[in-house]
């Protein structure tokens, strides 16, 4: 057996067991690569491409469902900087710069130098027909501190995979209908979930 | 307000907590009129269903006022409301086949890891069923906040006293669709494990739905004594060997279609029910699969096995052999309340369908504790408990 991908099937890279070969695979697709521990997810959502692709390219729209990330600040056109919450009331930053864009179809982005939190990755918004638009993203990124960084911040839902998960069901609920479900009974109760 | 919430196994109480509030836009808040406990909460009570928190309010059978809506409610304040037990978004794909309790967007999103690992996917959000169904707040209390208000609750006409459509929110779609599941065909014998709310209107419903004979098997003497009272003919399976009786019954044949209204918690001394059983407190399995697995056995070549009982996690001895040599076919999941509600308000209204019959007691939601022990300890009288929020103490 070699490094595993040479017996490649039709499977995304991301769910290879061979994670650093795939990880390597999929920076040599994104320019200006950064960060060498890949997560990609696909969530299928039932609106149009156009709808999604305009809500998502302006990035100031990104915190309402981001729910790790404080503020985005929106340079310009295709450069932004980040502020996240990380474990144990952190904070992480970073700049952030469009590295390719087709309209309504595909952004790329990757972090520049400086970033605490080194990442790059794209969301592809792929028309699906009487289904809506499978939104891709895919993601490469250097865990905050580590690997016992990453343990902990998984304690906390800090870690990027498990936070892109969530924040990807969010974007689905907000734009199939409108709002993000909560079971909190009181407004008290939704703002210290929220924290 | 007050409410009855969960603190561990047979252990439920009234507590005050505090109001309910409008959260999201499609929200509504309901002033509870009348709320049922369902043989799920039992489940409940009995500590058999894992992530739920001391404090937990229960409740997904309950109905009442509409007294505030969020920007985009349709409901109007003053409406009644029967409200169901699954919650849907009405615009995911899932919605849109009407399979509402496969609801994308139900959840919470951190709560759908839950089932994502458990099940493979995530389901659509329960009223007061633990936090692997959300977490959300249930309706045996004063108030309830409603989310989705838009697409849920069905508004009662005026003049239809409570206890007509109360179980719209669970019991009666839950019945219908067991039935349905069975794809039952004119002049087919209908078998129904479980003679308690759900198996009793599956009985209604498959004769509405051309069964020629359904067969009720329970061991309650009351239960069984209703079944009869819809055209049923019973086996009682504490006197009866069931699948022998089935067979000659049948004239050797098996029933067409088999209905396992029981779940997890099935009763009797049967060896693998104990067997289940000792595993179940022990945490090597979780669920006690008795009526299913007799059913499977009992059910003709090539019939249909409709499963409405609630299942939770991982089997043992289930006949996959007798499933696939014999040819069968499964239907089952929560039930699809919000596609069923409008058509069975109709035949509630029109009087095909009779549920009044089922409520054995009602009590004020203060005596919520004594009716869970009640339901619990003596399920051959205590067919159903209504709570009702407006009803005072019960005189000691
Ligand atoms: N699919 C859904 O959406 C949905 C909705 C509501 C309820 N349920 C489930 O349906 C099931 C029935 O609900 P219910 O409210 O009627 O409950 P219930 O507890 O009132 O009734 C169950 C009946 O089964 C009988 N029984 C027990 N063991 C038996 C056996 N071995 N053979 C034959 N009968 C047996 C009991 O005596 C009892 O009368 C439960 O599992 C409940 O969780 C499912
Ligand atoms: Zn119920
Ligand atoms: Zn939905």
């Amino acid at each position: 057996m070699g490094d595993g991908l040479d017996a490649a099937d039709d499977a995304p890279l991301a769910t290879s067991k061979h994670e650093f070969a795939a990880a390597e695979a999929v920076a040599g697709t994104l320019p200006g690569a950064k960060g060498a521990t890949l997560t990609s997810r696909a969530v299928t959502i039932n609106r149009p491409s156009a709808d999604l692709f305009a809500y998502w390219r302006d990035f100031s729209n990104l915190p309402s469902f981001m729910d790790n990330v404080e503020r985005i600040d929106v340079i310009s056109s295709t450069r932004s900087h980040w502020v996240v919450k990380a474990p144990a009331g952190k904070t992480v930053e970073w700049d952030a710069v469009i590295t390719e864009e087709v309209e309504g179809e595909l952004i790329a982005w990757s972090s520049q130098e400086g970033a605490d939190v080194p990442n790059s990755g794209r969301i592809e918004f792929r028309d699906a027909g009487a289904r809506g638009t499978v939104v891709i993203v895919t993601i490469l990124y250097d865990p905050p501190a580590g690997f016992i960084g990453k343990v902990v911040a998984k304690m906390f839902q800090r870690e990027p995979a498990i936070q892109a998960r969530g924040d990807l069901r969010r974007f689905k609920q907000l734009m199939e209908t409108g709002e993000i479900a909560t079971a909190s009974r009181t407004r008290a109760q939704l703002e210290a979930e929220q924290n | 307000m007050r409410a009855l919430t969960w603190h561990g196994k047979h252990d439920v109480r009234v507590d005050t907590v505090d109001d309910p509030e409008i959260l999201n836009p499609r929200d509504a808040i309901i002033k509870i009129t009348s709320t049922a406990i369902c043989g799920s909460d039992l489940h409940l009570y009995d500590g058999y269903i894992p992530t739920m928190q001391a404090g937990d309010i229960l409740g997904h059978e309950f109905m009442g006022e509409v007294v505030e809506v969020g920007a985009k409610s349709t409901l109007q304040k003053g409406q009644r409301v029967v409200v169901p037990f699954t919650i849907a978004c009405g615009s995911c794909y899932h919605c849109g086949k009407h399979q509402y309790s496969a609801c994308d967007n139900g959840l919470p999103a951190d709560n759908q890891d839950i089932g994502q690992e458990m099940y493979g996917q995530p389901m659509s959000g329960l009223f007061g069923y633990s936090h692997l169904t959300g977490g959300y707040a249930g309706g045996q209390a004063e108030y309830v906040r409603v989310p989705f208000s838009d697409v849920g609750p069905i508004i009662i006409p005026d003049g239809v006293e409570d206890e007509k459509v109360l179980f719209l929110s669970d019991i009666l779609p839950t019945g219908w669709m067991a039935a349905e599941n069975a794809d039952i065909e004119p002049g087919d014998t209908v078998a129904v494990w479980g003679c308690g709310p759900v198996g009793l209107f599956a009985v209604q419903s498959a004769f509405l739905m051309g069964a020629e004979r359904v067969i009720a098997i329970d061991h309650f003497p009351h239960r069984l004594e209703l079944a009869k009272k819809f055209g049923a003919e019973t086996i009682n399976f504490e006197e009866t060997a069931t699948y022998e009786a089935l067979l000659q019954m049948t004239g050797g044949i098996g029933p067409d279609a088999v209905i396992d209204a029981v779940g997890l918690e099935a009763h009797g001394f049967f060896v693998d029910n104990v067997i289940d059983q000792i595993k179940a407190s022990t945490f090597l399995g979780t669920d006690r699969i008795h009526s299913i697995r007799q059913a499977i056995i009992a059910c003709r070549k090539g019939g249909r096995v409709s499963m409405p009982a609630v299942y939770g996690g991982f089997v043992d001895k289930f006949p996959l052999g007798a499933f696939m040599e014999k040819g069968l076919t499964l239907k089952t999941g929560q039930t699809h309340v919000q596609h069923y509600m409008p058509a069975l308000l109709n035949a509630i209204m029109e009087n095909k369908i009779d549920t009044t019959f089922l409520i054995s007691h009602t009590l004020g939601l203060e005596d919520a504790p004594q009716g869970y022990k009640m339901f619990h300890d003596n399920q051959n009288e205590v067919t159903k408990v209504v709570l009702k929020p407006g009803l005072a103490l019960a005189a000691e």
